[in-house]
């Protein structure tokens, strides 16, 4: 039964862990802003868009 | 019509087509090209129409090169690299964060830049080299992103966010959830072997993970108690630390003499809630700033003239610097930052937001001029005549009003039923415990601490915040943005409304224009529109929008005599606009003009060939609903118009607002000040309903101050809240919801009182296991925050449905 002791250590301990990594993460401004990032995910699809124009440029459909 | 493929604007005036689009003006035209050709169109298929216009005017941020003034700006200059942060107000949708943070494709000298989008805020890092802030600004401004560069930014100091609740929270969360866990074996209290064997270290954990939730979490709640304890208050917050000191002494007895688990969950639970409390009734519009003074809305720099043998140097100076005796120059559209005398050139100042006046004033040589003008016109010349600090406007945020904290004068509804239910609960507990004294000695103290632990006003503090916290949001969502939630509270109690006239029951358009006199024929109307087309005048512009502009003839001749008016000729036809006198001036004494002069008034006098015409008189037009809004507010308020401008228009409000509503004109920012300080001491409650500079000292003085804006992105003085101009008709529906959520309110103090009265029953009784508690605690919290929250979201629906149906 004395495995229960690890058992209890490790569990505090993985829990401090946490702990720590939620202070931090406060601590570096990273809920300041919870909005921003959100909108900068959908953002990369773009960055390859100028490379495939110049590849095929005889598929591009014509644009609106 | 027509929308601008760039800022979705109706094009209105002018219509270009370029690349098979259409654009609203040059300035549109020109960002499309600008990201076109800079392979940035990517900006248009994010999201239609995305643009702003840019309103640039040609050495508008020359300060810039000021390398003192561009210094203070910088957050930081090392080796080439610069970064520095800006608030740009026409950040508003996710093309703009794109374009923004793609700003190194324009220009190679951005290294990289970050938007902060709920704060319309972007940080550039840039190489100095290549790019100097000046052109980095003026960048940012020719793709419709002006960035907004005030005195206050010269002056700011590195704000620290405090972020010490989310650390209280996260501890009391941390530390519940944990001794949560380790409690759970004991709740069932089944006698296993393994269960003897480890409860006491169980127990001993349960009381490490505490230690910090007493200490620290919790330690807001005694220094509270122990200030309102101080001044002779029992405020909510002397119960609350009680409840927990009992709580953690009594649970730490419990596990040294080993007679039980103690009550540490309930405890964490308790500060873990009434923090959760706290935090959520903490809703910040961080795009919003209450805290703004004439600072903000003034310029960082101006143009300094001195002679310097025998030639004249022009040089930006930091307005601060500016001295008695100096001489300045203003130019269209900007403001004029010091009282001062005019020295050279036309002005014609709008104190719109100043004084409250609503046309501009023409100035002539030698006249006075106050800070806080915006001349529109011409470059004008000023002698400076006192320091910025020392100007007539500025000299208002010396008063105390502005140094004063008004919350701490405000007892809201839960400190003020705290006081009976603390004496309430002490005598409950004194009364069971003397009882117990004589019946079973040996459990009068537990039953003591039993009532003191049950009766914690853990439900009777959370009633307040999540009700205010949920009114706050749906106010916010109605576009009424308040500062804090207290501010729902005093709304309730407010019996006396005062508004200020232009801009706030005014909108500020052009106003409504009325024309008087002979009918004009249509080759005078072509020629009239021609004639203020080309005139830069501002009242020649507000009549020029309201004139039919598809027929239009350009004069063959034209002069404007400025402070007059024009002279305009077109074949046959010769045409004399301006003031009376002008117009007058040129013919024989005209009666009918002169009968039509009315000083109060803003009016265009028009004369054909020397024959007198008419004359256009500008009204101020009021805002929609005004009319049905102030019947609605006197049925159980006192209404009062202050303004700052003449009593003009004093016989149209007559018939307007309701009969019993008080007027006051020609009232300074100071009289404003006064005037709400004395109605407060007549015992009144009082809300301020305001928008410009002038209204800054009423607005702090007020219990409840409001200010109208048209947009909310620009500046607005120091409030309490902020409300959108199109949602000024709604008032009343604020006010009625304030007053229902302090019903919400008062109805949740009474279920958490009968949840009391359960707990109370099991505590003098002298069975309160600490599974009891566990449980009793958590669900009269969660009960009354869902009640709170479905009460409120239940009020507004019915509210806004009330709305449609009538």
């Amino acid at each position: 039964m004395s495995i229960i002791y690890m058992l209890l250590a490790i569990s505090v301990i993985v829990a401090i862990i946490f702990f720590i990594a939620f202070v931090v993460s406060v601590k570096k401004g990273q809920y300041d802003d919870v909005y921003t990032p959100s909108v900068r995910m959908l953002f990369d699809d773009e960055l390859v868009k100028p490379d495939a124009k110049e590849n095929q440029p005889l598929n591009k459909v014509k644009s609106n | 019509m027509e929308s601008c493929f760039h800022c979705g604007e109706d094009c209105q005036e002018e219509l270009i087509n370029f690349d098979e689009k259409s654009f609203c003006c040059s300035g549109c035209k020109t960002v499309y090209e600008i990201l076109n050709s800079n392979d940035l169109s990517y900006y248009y298929d994010l999201q239609s129409s995305p643009g702003t216009s840019p309103k640039l005017s040609e050495g508008k941020f020359s300060y810039l090169d000021n390398s003192e003034i561009a210094e203070k700006l910088l957050e930081f200059d090392h080796e080439g690299t610069q970064i520095a942060s800006f608030t740009i107000p026409s950040i508003h949708c996710s093309s703009c964060i794109w374009i923004l943070e793609n700003l190194g494709r324009l220009h190679k000298g951005v290294k990289s830049s970050q938007v902060d989008f709920p704060r319309k805020k972007i940080r550039i890092s840039f190489s100095s080299e290549e790019l100097s802030l000046k052109e980095l600004v003026v960048m940012l401004a020719r793709i419709g992103y002006e960035p907004n560069i005030s005195l206050e930014n010269y002056e700011e100091k590195e704000t620290s966010v405090d972020r010490s609740l989310i650390y209280k929270l996260g501890v009391a969360g941390f530390a519940f959830g944990n001794i949560m866990f380790l409690s759970f074996p004991e709740y069932f209290e089944m006698n296993e072997f393994w269960l003897e064997k480890f409860k006491h270290l169980f127990r001993w954990l349960m009381f490490a993970f505490s230690l910090p939730v007493v200490f620290y979490s919790g330690k807001d709640y005694f220094i509270s108690a122990f200030k309102g304890l101080r001044s002779g208050l029992l405020n909510i917050d002397v119960p609350i630390a009680l409840g927990i000191t009992v709580l953690f002494l009594r649970s730490t007895a419990e596990i040294v003499l080993d007679l039980g688990t103690g009550f540490f969950d309930s405890l964490s639970g308790l500060v873990f809630f009434l923090l959760l409390g706290k935090f959520f009734q903490q809703k910040t519009y961080s795009f919003l700033s209450f805290e703004r003074d004439y600072k903000s809305y003034f310029p960082i720099a101006v143009t300094r003239i001195s002679m310097e043998n025998g030639q004249t140097k022009e040089e930006q100076v930091q307005v601060f610097n500016i001295k008695k005796g100096d001489h300045i120059i203003i130019r269209n559209e900007e403001l004029i930052p010091m009282d001062a005398i005019l020295i050279k050139g036309d002005a014609s100042i709008d104190y719109s937001f100043v004084t409250g006046e609503a046309q501009p004033v023409s100035k002539k040589m030698g006249d006075k001029v106050f800070a806080g003008g915006r001349q529109q016109g011409g470059i004008i010349e000023l002698e400076a005549l006192r320091s910025v600090q020392q100007s007539y406007l500025t000299e208002l945020w010396s008063d105390e009003v502005f140094s004063k904290d008004k919350n701490s004068q405000f007892h809201n509804l839960t400190n003020q039923i705290s006081r009976r239910f603390t004496y309430a609960v002490l005598g409950i507990a004194i009364l069971a415990a003397i009882f117990w004294m004589f019946y079973d000695s040996s459990k009068a103290w537990n039953v003591f601490t039993a009532v003191l632990i049950i009766a914690c006003p853990c439900a009777i503090a959370l009633a307040a915040p999540f009700t205010l916290g949920n009114m706050l949001r749906i106010f916010g969502r109605n576009h009424l943005y308040l500062k804090d939630a207290n501010i729902i509270e005093k709304m309730a109690q407010v019996d006396t409304v005062v508004f200020d006239k232009t801009g706030t029951i005014t909108a500020n358009d052009n106003g409504s224009i009325e024309y008087e006199g002979l009918e004009l024929t249509e080759d005078e109307k072509q020629l009239l529109g021609g004639s203020l087309r080309a005139s830069n005048h501002p009242l020649s512009r507000s009549l020029y929008k309201i004139l039919d502009r598809n027929n239009i003839s350009t004069p063959e001749s034209f002069k404007e005599h400025t402070g007059k008016g024009l002279e305009t000729s077109y074949k046959e036809l010769n045409l004399k606009i301006g003031s009376h006198a002008f117009v007058a001036n040129s013919q024989n004494t005209n009666t009918e003009a002169r009968a039509q002069v009315n000083p109060q008034k803003t009016s265009v006098f028009i004369s054909c060939n020397d024959q007198y015409k008419g004359c256009f008189s500008f009204h101020n037009s009021y805002r929609e609903g005004l009319s049905d809004l102030l019947n609605e507010l006197s049925e159980n308020k006192q209404l009062i118009i202050l303004s700052g401008d003449n009593d003009g228009e004093k016989d149209r409000l007559k018939k307007i607002l309701p009969k019993d509503t008080k007027m006051y004109f020609d009232q300074k920012p100071g009289n404003k000040l006064q005037f709400i300080k004395d109605l407060q001491e007549k015992n009144r409650k009082v809300m301020m309903v305001g928008d410009g500079l002038n209204d800054a000292g009423a607005l702090a003085q007020s219990d409840v101050g409001i200010v109208i804006s048209e947009d909310i992105n620009v500046f607005s003085p120091a409030c309490d809240g902020i409300l959108d101009a199109r949602r000024f008709s709604e008032l009343g529906k604020f006010f009625r919801l304030s007053e229902k959520s302090i019903s919400i309110i008062r109805i949740s103090f009474l279920l958490s009182l009968c949840y009391n009265v359960v707990g109370l029953g099991f505590a003098v009784s002298g069975n309160l296991m600490p599974v009891v508690a566990a449980i009793l605690m958590p669900l009269s919290s969660i009960s009354i925050v869902a009640f709170t929250t479905l009460a409120t979201q239940f009020v507004s629906k019915k509210s806004s449905k009330n709305e449609i149906r009538s």
